[in-house]
């Protein structure tokens, strides 16, 4: 069953500045979402907030229709994941230790490790191709092994919702594609909800059924990559211009600035 | 943080005020006391001289030094405070808070329980011994784990290895009842009872490092950029930490060798200093000196009167201030940024 | 899973898992202990050979050694014991919370609060020598509370704790060091011993009253154990995964603090077994906090008990502080340390 998240009339501040304001969003169901947007203009800020994270100076975030700042943490940690950006493990955490986490909303005092538990664990473990990792310290792993372990967490927390800020930043173009690819499996084989906060518009615009662009306080424009992503879109929300054509694997659209470069400009 | 002096004439003129103020803070801490004393009284005991007048004799001899050493000391202090905050980049650094102090205080006991220690001149390169080991040690602890000197690591790090020398102390004190009343002013801090004796010996120091202090402004400023664009605007970074660090242990261990454990003035100092002309090293290392002067003196005439006819150590006056300022800045958050 | 041993009831009521590792050491552990505490209880002044020691205990000896081990030496090492579990585990519980491995109560201001307390009591009171416990008690509750108000903004962070703890404790350091300045010669050493941290003269009514404490809390710390494990990832993942993180936080604060404060409230200011019990356990098992309980209870006692011995004998006849041993093992672990990480 998948659960509905969405956020009405929401404003959000730090200090006496308002970062978002009277913001409307519902997330797709079963899809693939990606916010994007110029560097400080609230997407990780959305993003947080969806998950809690953050309380909103004005309006709500709901969650299956209920305020979800109303409901108790754990039983949104059970239908809801927020991976945030830059997590750090303590040293000497082993990659099972840490995946073992990811079951807290659903164990009790006495409930500590059952059955099921065990399995979930393996399930995610192997999801994330990390099964030969198990015993190894998550900080002695690679980028993009780390957050595999990571998302591993998430993954055995069973929910059908999961929010990731910034999953792919400081990873290189290998990894970032092999931990994208995880997520689009993911939401293609298990019908997960998928909210991501993404800085390179390509990327975004190859795996994602739904774009949400931030600007100014709001939600500049939404919908599917290759009805929004336009010269006009990008030049609004980044400020930059661009030329934009078909990926020519994917077929989505590429973004292509202006600027310098060696070469002359073939094009105007 | 905005400063609230812009211009540089700003600052200079409010320098020069500064100064005036700390000349005004000496001559109040020689006239005032358990006895006090008119300045018309002061004013003669310095021009005419009569030895044979007690009151003359006294603001001569205890007054006059105490006041001297309140003020080399509390600006030695607070270069050394602003020293470490710039080494560091790090607003919670400070010599008492690195364990400086409680290095230098616990060689300076070991030296008197275990080697019956007790020329000043000794006193003083053990202090220095004790403050550079402690700040060293200090150092390599914050460095532990992934992420390097974060500022919460050195605090933890310095308070660990207060902590540490300070059991050590206690216990050298435990085994040695008697050493327990000799030492109780090196352990409070005070700036009393001593004579111009025993400050001479530290002057020299003290002073060499006070005034390279002065130059290193520029140089401290392009370290504040940060490691790499210094070396690449082509300084030679290691040098300029290793005489900073040099530094602060002579001013930090001159101090405890003169004075004991005086905390809170090498923190809050470059504070104000900051707040007052911003980020520019030349002009936080002067402000630090007579700020933190004056500040000493001036916590040293109120440490006189509070429980009067007994004193409290300055070294606690100086706590009582401190600690609720540096609570203050610990909840404003200004201790996240580096 | 192969190193592990899990314990389940049928259709999976009660479910929980233990690593082979982890009971190995354990077992290993509950050994040198027992062996500690018969050194413990032989050594002293008069030697005691531990076969006597044991006869004397069931009621099989000639009631010779009776009175020394029952009831000087007995309530000494029961003591020390009860101490150590305390100090660790609360040392254990501040590490996790403040996610940084230097935390301990002495650090951050449990141990100065109890200070105070004690030395007002040693100063001013009037009443009998037995109630200096309780002021060091309310002493160390009521500095704790002030730290954990001063830091509340919207909750409660562990930077900030940690900082408004160092401020205070320098704060609160200021007024015991008044308070020893202003007293008397003889009531300034018995501060000092005070301070540094001792067992001398303990009875088993110190063991009694501060059993049940050491007991309750640490078998409720075990019970919430697995919190601080996800704590240990963060906050924002901690809330991400339902954990009440300011509800948690407060209870386990407490729990420290009050193991801190009680111990130290019979002992004195006992340094550094809560800063290195803990990192010792550490390195013997890794980062399970619920294995890491019991362990570190057991490295925490060990330490104390130890510390205790070579006070009692090494310098005969005096008998000097445990404490002074405490920081001296200390020391050299902290080097270790160093040393340790710099060729990581």
């Amino acid at each position: 069953m998948n659960h509905i998240l969405e956020a009405e009339a929401l404003t959000v501040n730090y200090g006496n500045a308002n970062i978002l304001e009277d913001l409307h969003l519902q997330v797709p169901e079963g899809k693939i979402t990606v916010l994007v947007g110029a560097n400080g203009c609230g997407k990780s800020t959305l993003l947080r907030t969806f998950a809690r994270l953050i309380k909103p100076k004005d309006g709500h975030v709901l969650l299956d229709g209920e305020k979800i700042r109303e409901l108790s943490t754990k039983s949104v940690a059970k239908r809801l994941a927020i991976l945030p950006q830059g997590p750090i493990a303590p040293e000497g955490l082993t990659v099972l230790q840490l995946v073992k986490q990811g079951r807290y909303p659903h164990q009790s005092w006495v409930k500590q490790w059952s059955t099921e538990d065990e399995q979930i664990v393996n399930d995610a473990l192997e999801a994330t191709q990390m099964t030969p990792f198990a015993n190894s310290p998550v900080n002695a792993l690679s980028g993009g092994q780390r957050q595999r372990a990571w998302i591993a967490m998430t993954l055995a927390q069973k929910t059908d919702l999961i929010l990731l800020d910034e999953p792919t930043t400081y990873l290189d173009m290998a990894h970032q594609v092999e931990i994208l690819d995880l997520l689009f499996d993911l939401n293609s084989k298990e019908n997960r909800t998928v909210v991501m906060v993404l800085h390179d518009l390509n990327l975004a615009c190859r795996y994602a059924h739904h774009i949400v662009a931030v600007r100014d306080k709001k939600v500049y424009a939404q919908g599917k990559p290759e009805d929004i992503v336009t010269i006009d879109l990008v030049r609004d929300v980044f400020g930059m211009g661009c030329t934009i054509m078909n990926d020519p694997l994917f077929g989505t659209p590429l973004c292509v600035p202006h600027g310098k470069g060696i070469k002359c400009c073939l094009k105007a | 943080m905005q400063n609230l002096l812009t211009s540089t004439s700003m600052k200079r003129s409010v320098l020069i005020f500064s100064c005036v103020l700390l000349i005004v803070a000496f001559i109040l801490s020689v006239a005032l006391g358990q006895t006090s004393i008119p300045f018309q009284l002061v004013y003669d005991a310095f021009f005419n001289y009569d030895a044979s007048n007690p009151e003359h004799v006294i603001i001569r001899t205890s007054r006059f030094t105490r006041a001297v050493v309140a003020t080399v000391v509390g600006a030695s202090l607070a270069i050394a405070g602003a020293l470490m905050r710039a080494l560091t980049r790090n607003p919670l650094a400070a010599p008492d808070i690195l364990g400086v102090n409680a290095g230098a205080l616990f060689f300076i006991v070991c030296a008197i329980t275990f080697f019956s220690v007790d020329s000043l001149i000794h006193y003083m390169w053990v202090a220095f011994l004790g403050a550079g080991i402690a700040g060293a040690l200090v150092f390599f602890l914050g460095l532990l784990g992934r992420d390097g000197l974060t500022p919460i690591k050195i605090v933890l790090a310095g308070a660990a290895i207060s902590a540490l020398f300070a059991s050590f102390t206690q216990g050298l004190l435990v085994i040695d009842e008697q050493g327990i009343q000799s030492v109780l002013f090196w352990l409070a801090g005070s700036v009393s009872g001593r004579n111009l004796d025993m400050l001479l010996p530290v002057l020299p120091f003290i002073v060499l490092g006070g005034s390279i202090a002065f130059f290193m402004g520029r140089p401290i400023n392009i370290l504040q950029s940060g490691d790499d664009i210094a070396k690449g605007l082509g300084q030679r970074t290691i040098l300029t930490k290793v005489v900073m660090g040099i530094i602060v242990i002579l001013l930090a261990g001159g101090s405890v060798a003169v004075a004991g454990s005086i905390g809170f003035i090498g923190l809050i100092v470059p504070h104000m200093a900051m707040g007052l002309v911003g980020t520019d090293y030349r002009w936080i290392i002067p402000f630090s000196a007579v700020i933190g002067a004056t500040l000493l003196l001036l916590a040293d005439i109120a440490a006189r009167f509070v429980i009067m006819p007994l004193e409290i150590p300055i070294g606690v006056m100086t706590a009582f201030i401190g600690a609720p300022f540096f609570i203050y800045i610990a909840r404003r958050g200004l201790a996240r940024n580096a | 899973m192969p190193n592990y041993i899990t314990v389940r009831t049928k259709s999976d009521k009660v479910s929980f898992q233990l690593s082979k590792k982890v009971a190995m050491i354990i077992i290993l552990l509950c050994i040198l202990l027992c062996g500690m505490i018969l050194l413990a209880l032989s050594v002293g002044s008069d030697f005691i050979s531990p076969v006597t020691v044991v006869k004397e205990l069931f009621g099989y000896g000639t009631g010779e050694y009776l009175f020394t081990i029952q009831s000087l030496r007995l309530p000494r090492v029961l003591l020390a014991t009860l101490v150590g579990i305390a100090l660790a585990v609360s040392g254990l519980i501040l590490q996790g919370i403040i996610r940084n491995p230097l935390a301990a109560p002495d650090i951050i201001g449990v141990t100065s609060g109890a200070s105070v307390g004690a030395l007002l009591f040693l100063s001013y009171a009037t009443v009998s020598i037995h109630y200096l416990p309780l002021a060091a008690i309310i002493g160390a509750g009521v500095v704790s509370t002030i730290i954990y108000l001063l830091s509340w903004k919207k909750g409660v962070t562990p930077i900030r704790m940690v900082l408004i703890g160092i401020g205070i404790s320098a704060f609160a350091k200021g007024i015991v060091t008044v308070l020893i300045v202003m007293g008397e010669e003889v009531r300034t050493s018995r501060a000092y011993i005070w301070l540094t941290g001792s067992l001398y003269g303990a009875n088993m009514q110190d063991v009694y009253l501060l059993l049940p404490w050491v007991v309750l809390l640490s078998l409720l710390t075990f019970i919430i154990a697995r919190v601080i494990n996800v704590k240990e990832l963060g906050d924002d993942i901690a809330l991400g995964v339902g954990v009440k993180v300011q509800v948690f936080r407060l209870l386990f604060l407490l729990i420290s603090v009050m193991l801190a404060g009680t111990a130290v409230a019979f002992v004195g200011g006992i340094a550094f077994v809560g800063l290195v019990a803990p990192h010792i356990s550490r390195m013997l098992v890794g980062r399970s906090f619920a294995a890491l309980i019991p362990i570190s209870s057991m490295v925490g006692a060990i330490i104390v008990i130890f510390a205790d011995i070579v006070g009692r004998t090494a310098f005969l006849p005096k008998d000097l502080p445990a404490g002074v041993f405490t920081a001296a093992i200390g020391a050299p672990f902290f080097i270790y340390l160093l040393f340790r990480t710099r060729n990581q």
